[in-house]
């Protein structure tokens, strides 16, 4: 067996598989720069998935069918947003503690993307998805081309998010004030930045992005949904911004890892190693334990303010 | 006249809160279309119709409150668990192995042991989570999320492999389930006919024991205090990294029981689906019931109830059982909001203010 080829078959597979880690970390890494904990993220995720899906299953076969995954994709950005509003009340305006009311978001987002989905799916279907889009010469290098240039488009645009996230964070001012406002929102204040107004726009962008992973997952990666879809994929985001230092590099570096982590379950199957499937599905999360035990030796810490919910009207 | 105020204020809000989460819930009924009314109606009337309903709201109580008692532990403590499910399957596992491992222990024996093994798989499923907090800061409800999807493939793995009953693989039907349990591993149930058993009981009991073990002990104080204020707490010499490292093995052991329990009275064998999500209610069930034991046992009973009656929505009215999940993420995201609203005293002083300006009385 042609090892090379075998390797390359798991990174055409799992290099793609990354998309959806990633936008979901970068729009995470935004709500944690400015100081928002969200881990409602695998909550919106689940509804980004299904209402990617569900305009394909709805249209399967009408004139407008080709226009489906678009239509999905602008709505699961849309419940994103307003799923990152509904978070930005509870924990900015009312100031409710963020780990708790995260999970609360994640039931909700859960619940109402299983429930909508058996009233208006029923079970497991296909849809047509994202056709893969190769880009013409770069995809026929060898060995890189496949991995790298025959994604779909939604792939490229995951990746394209890494260096448009890196210029938003660190070259506009907007991302200064991002970045003010989850280091020390006192200061941004004194200096006139509406805390409370940034925090609830990096909380609508990061559900935007959540939202867009989720219907990356059913669009372009696994072509249906079903209940379960997400599978922690939030939670190991949230992770992955730990791991990626609140960095966009070091983030898209944490999600091929982990995405390759997750196809290694599909490398045991090819090679016909004899390991218990369940142990290779386990991977990735025992991963995440490590690299989060690991990373706490890191000198660079978070942002200052991350998780602590700004009262202005509080004396210090 | 002020306190009438103050007293109107928190009503106020706690009325909005239950508005905001029955509100969510309305929206996705009417997004699903169904009628909103008729299914709060099943939801909160049909279990009670009946002996079946009212016995199948208690067997749910009985994990609830176990599961729920842990959580507040933790809760109480500082530090959040979000494992009980992987620790409630743990729980199962080890309580199983040890029963099916010593079949002819005579009752009085194996049957404690039985519970005790599946305590101490989840507090040694909680232990990681504890100590990866207490030793290297790592994030608690991250890790245990992990550990929820690896104690479930580890479950289904046991399941399907070394645990299976060898029955089900000579009739080649490959259910992964365990053997059936001795006899004498059976909690007994209450009534016959009805699945309700004595781990009723056992639940209650532990309701009070964890009252008294984290208000009226020492030792209880010291993990309210690491909890309440950690700061202030290692000030006075608690050492408030063991505080949280042991309430993680207290609510791991907690949700362990619960699944040893529910192995032995209900199910009686390893299968898949036992946890059945007790793990996440679990953590609305501890909230809800104020974090504390008196409040918990009803909250159970209420989100007890709620669980049958998603049951029955189901069938009566084709309603997803998933919106049980809807409802629970709305009320914690209302008790959450409801809590800073109600601990707020300027926002308190400021609505009692206006609330005087209005009808009169004033500020003393």
């Amino acid at each position: 067996m042609n090892l090379l080829l075998v390797l390359q078959n798991i990174l055409a597979i799992g290099v793609p598989f990354s998309v959806a880690l990633l936008l979901a970390a970068l729009g995470e890494m935004f709500n944690q720069r400015a100081g928002v904990f969200n881990l409602g993220c695998e909550g919106i995720m689940a509804m980004g998935a299904f209402l990617g899906f569900l305009p394909s299953f709805l249209l399967k076969g009408s004139a407008l069918a080709p226009w489906a995954p678009a239509i999905g994709i602008a709505c699961a950005a849309l419940a994103g947003i307003l799923l990152g509003l509904l978070f930005g009340l509870v924990t900015v305006s009312f100031r409710a503690p963020q780990g708790i009311a995260g999970i609360g978001l994640q039931m909700l987002g859960w619940g109402t993307a299983g429930t909508l989905s058996r009233r208006f799916v029923g079970g497991v279907t296909g849809i047509p998805g994202i056709d893969t889009w190769p880009i013409p010469g770069l995809s026929k290098i060898p060995f890189l081309g496949p991995i790298l240039f025959s994604m779909t488009p939604f792939g490229y645009f995951g990746f394209l998010m890494v260096p448009i996230s890196w210029y938003v964070l660190f070259k506009t001012p907007w991302g200064l004030k991002v970045r003010a406002v989850g280091t020390h929102p006192r200061a941004a204040d004194t200096m006139g930045t509406k805390v409370a107004r940034t925090r609830f726009q990096a909380l609508m962008l990061g559900g935007a992005m959540a939202g867009l992973a989720g219907a990356y997952l059913s669009l372009a990666q696994a072509k249906m949904f079903a209940d379960d879809i997400v599978a922690g994929r939030g939670f190991i985001a949230v992770a992955l911004v730990y791991f990626g230092r609140w960095h966009p590099l070091y983030i898209l570096g944490g999600s091929l890892l982990f995405s390759i982590a997750q196809s290694f379950q599909l490398a045991i199957q090819v090679l016909g190693i004899d390991f218990p499937y369940e142990f290779a599905v386990m991977l990735p999360y025992v991963l995440v334990i490590l690299v989060l035990a690991f990373a706490k030796n890191s000198r660079l810490r978070g942002p200052a303010e991350l998780g602590k919910p700004y009262n202005r009207e509080k004396r210090v | 006249m002020n306190r009438t105020y103050r007293t109107l204020y928190s009503a106020a809000i706690i009325i909005a809160a239950a508005a905001a989460a029955v509100g969510i819930g309305a929206l996705v009924l009417m997004a699903i279309g169904v009628s909103v009314p008729e299914t709060y109606r099943v939801i909160l009337t049909e279990p009670f119709k009946d002996m079946y309903g009212i016995t199948e709201i208690l067997v749910r109580t009985v994990p609830l409150i176990l599961v729920g008692l842990g959580i507040a532990i933790s809760f109480r403590s500082g530090i959040l668990n979000i494992g009980a499910e992987g620790q409630m399957q743990i729980g199962i596992l080890a309580a199983t192995a040890v029963a099916l491992a010593l079949p002819d222990l005579p009752k009085w024996l194996l049957l404690p042991l039985v519970l005790i093994a599946g305590a101490l798989g989840g507090a040694l499923w909680g232990s990681i989570a504890g100590l990866l907090k207490a030793r290297l800061g790592v994030n608690e409800i991250l890790s245990t999320v992990m550990l929820n999807y690896i104690a479930a493939q580890l479950h289904g793995f046991l399941l399907r492999g070394p645990m299976i009953d060898p029955a089900e693989l000579q009739v080649g039907s490959g259910t992964p389930q365990s053997m059936r349990l001795p006899k004498a591993a059976w909690l007994d149930r209450i009534l016959t006919g009805y699945r309700l058993h004595w781990g009723l009981a056992i639940a209650l009991g532990l309701a009070v024991i964890v009252y008294f073990l984290m208000w009226r002990t020492t030792w209880g104080f010291r993990m309210r205090a690491a909890g309440a204020e950690a700061k202030a707490a290692r000030y006075a010499g608690i050492r408030v990294e063991s505080c949280l490292a042991a309430a993680m093995i207290l609510a791991g052991a907690f949700a362990g029981l619960a699944g040893a329990i529910e192995v032995t009275g209900v199910h009686r064998r390893a299968i898949e689906g036992i946890s059945a999500g007790y793990g996440f209610s679990g953590i609305v069930v501890a909230l809800f019931g104020g974090l504390h034991p008196a409040g918990i046992v009803p909250s159970a009973f209420f989100f007890g109830l709620l669980l049958i009656g998603a049951d029955m929505t189901q069938r009566a009215l084709s309603v997803p059982a998933n919106m049980v999940l809807v409802l629970q993420g709305a009320v914690i995201l209302s008790i959450v909001s409801a809590k800073t609203w109600l601990n707020d005293p300027y926002a308190r002083d400021k609505a009692v203010r206006k609330m005087a300006a209005l009808f009169g009385g004033g500020r003393k």
